[in-house]
């Protein structure tokens, strides 16, 4: 289990402006995911947790154990902690063999025992024929399982893993996620994920915490946190929504419906609690929840009319974007069918109708 | 016109004992200071810069005062060796020591920093101690650097004058440096010994500005 309230203030200088690091995370998943755009704050706290860095207060529990207490000033150095680090830039001493980098993590080990391990580890990871290899011959794809191999062999208690699949292709980034998920199965350490990508800590992790400027946005799972976004902000990093601005114009309770104004459309929905009549809102749809369908006759219920400007394709699909700011998915054997319309219509889902 | 060499052999047995102690002197202190709070790193910071722009002749000042047979530091000195430490070779190495290692220091410490994040920050969360972080991963990595930076050490040491001068005097046959023997013959209208010391001088610290160059690095990745 790992729980953490911590603060840590960087005052400007004349490198970077000043940055305030104020979170709170308590989590008991196997894989607990830190997502957020660069310079959200997420490298700093898998820092704070590894012991790199010391937070001015708070407190870190990594499971029974005290490793940060700012009130009574604890602070374990990070080779007392059993994180294993995997960082984003690899770090495998370069001067090093791969087998001399992962014999230099169990070096705490007895010699035959250290030599078992350390080939069971590369078999584990197909590390075998690199055996021999410095880490500057080695592929990106390479260097990671090299990392990670040793900092498995270092027995950590703890495994934090900054930006994993970064810089990887597609089929390289399934292949590490998988190999991921099975050590996580196999050896049952709590791994620390921190990413950019919403799709790596969707797949990887139980829990997810959004990061902003520092502070924690949001947490849950990865599927609420994707389906209920709790701000807009969230929203906006997750990077699948329109935003469309909107006014709560009726809220019905007993009926459990509700209807916004959107650009001069009323759109229906169910019943938004906790919001009052007049509330300025943001209408928060994903582009394949939109239907489209070319425009014949007045727009009917939760229909709006839009001008067509453009189209970018997407596997399977086409990203079609209209006026009022909006974009909707459709499938591609229908688009060509019907791209000689000049007007069209786009209809928001009365049961998904997700306002924030 | 017949030459002295011995300049020439005091100024090599100085500028070798001053960044011998100089290294390890260096060493040892970037190794605290790599890994200690950035709080101390500022302090050091400041001594350091300090110690790189105060004039020689207002170290040797101090120098004189803290050192002279009637301090404390100078009267215990006289005690354990029998002779006094000012005006005698031994001063020079100190002089040498003095002007060099501040430099020295840096350059080392710069080294093993640009090399503590990552690598040395990998090695910490694999559990390795500080001791050995340094010794197997940062000291291997920064050797480069780290070699080219006491060539030019040494080469800074062989050419020391103004703190020599005032600690260590010109005294023929016993203090008087390479630097020194160039100022005294300049002095005393002797041409030709100071050209001859001047060529010497000139070539060696071309040839370790050449090995130095040729000793930095050329890093791998990992």
């Amino acid at each position: 289990m790992i729980q953490a309230r911590l603060k840590k203030r960087f005052p400007p200088s004349a490198k970077a402006a000043g940055f305030l690091l104020e979170v709170d995370v308590c989590s008991t998943a196997a894989v607990t995911a830190f997502f957020g755009a660069s310079g959200a704050g997420k490298t700093l706290a898998l820092d704070a947790l590894a012991g790199f860095l010391r937070p001015d207060e708070g407190r870190i529990m990594l499971g029974d154990d005290l490793v940060f207490d700012g009130a009574t000033n604890v602070h374990l150095k990070p080779q007392q902690r059993r994180c294993g680090y995997v960082f984003q830039t690899c770090s495998l001493f370069p001067h090093l063999t791969v087998r001399q980098n992962l014999e230099f993590a169990a070096e705490f080990r007895p010699k035959l025992e250290r030599y078992r391990r350390v080939n069971e580890m590369m078999e584990r990871l197909r590390l075998d024929e690199l055996a021999g290899r410095r880490p500057a011959e080695l592929s990106l794809e390479q260097k990671k399982l090299c990392t990670l191999a040793r900092a498995l062999l270092s027995q950590p208690r703890l495994l934090l893993l900054d930006d994993p699949s970064s810089g990887l292709d597609p089929s390289r980034r399934a292949q590490l996620h998988a190999t991921l998920r099975e050590i996580q199965r196999d050896l049952a350490i709590p791994m620390v994920v921190a990413s950019r990508d919403f799709a790596t800590c969707h797949e990887l992790a139980q829990r997810l915490f959004v990061f902003h400027q520092g502070r924690i946005l949001q947490q849950g799972a990865p599927e609420e946190i994707f389906d209920r976004p709790a701000s807009a902000e969230v929203a906006r990093l997750l990077g699948v929504y329109n935003l469309l601005p909107a006014e709560v114009l009726t809220l019905d309770p007993g009926r459990n419906r509700s209807s916004i104004q959107f650009d001069g459309y009323e759109l229906t929905g169910p019943y938004l609690p906790g919001k009052f009549k007049g509330d300025r809102v943001w209408l928060c749809v994903r582009p394949e929840e939109i239907r489209v369908l070319p425009r014949a006759g007045r727009p009917a219920v939760n229909q709006v009319p839009v001008d067509f400007q453009g189209a970018t394709a997407r596997p399977g699909a086409v990203r079609l974007s209209f006026s009022r700011g909006i974009l909707a998915d459709m499938p591609r054997e229908e688009y060509e069918q019907q791209k000689h319309h000049k007007e069209w219509l786009v209809e928001f889902p009365s049961t998904r109708l997700r306002v924030l | 016109m017949a030459i002295d060499w011995f300049p020439l052999w005091l100024s090599l047995r100085v500028a070798a004992l001053s960044t011998l102690c100089g290294l390890l002197f260096s060493l040892w202190a970037a190794y605290r200071l790599t890994f200690t709070s950035e709080a101390s790193r500022n302090w050091a910071r400041g001594l350091l810069s300090l110690l790189l722009v105060l004039p020689p002749t207002v170290l040797g000042y101090w120098i004189l005062v803290a050192a002279g047979n009637e301090s404390w530091l100078g009267a215990t000195y006289l005690r354990l060796t029998g002779s006094p430490l000012l005006f005698s070779w031994q001063a020079a190495v100190l002089a040498a020591s003095l002007h060099s290692t501040p430099w020295l220091l840096r350059a080392t410490w710069a080294a093993l920093d640009e090399v503590q994040d990552p690598y040395g920050r990998a090695a910490l969360s694999l559990g390795a101690s500080e001791r050995r972080t340094f010794l197997r991963i940062c000291l291997p990595l920064a050797a480069r650097p780290v070699l080219a930076a006491t060539i030019l050490a040494f080469a800074r040491a062989l050419g020391e004058f103004g703190l020599t001068l005032m600690i260590a005097g010109n005294l023929p046959g016993r203090t008087q440096t390479l630097a020194v023997a160039v100022y005294d013959a300049v002095l005393s209208s002797r041409g030709e010994v100071a050209r001859a010391l001047v060529l010497v001088l000139s070539a060696g610290l071309l040839l370790l500005v050449w090995l130095a160059s040729r000793a930095w690095p050329k890093q791998a990745s990992g």
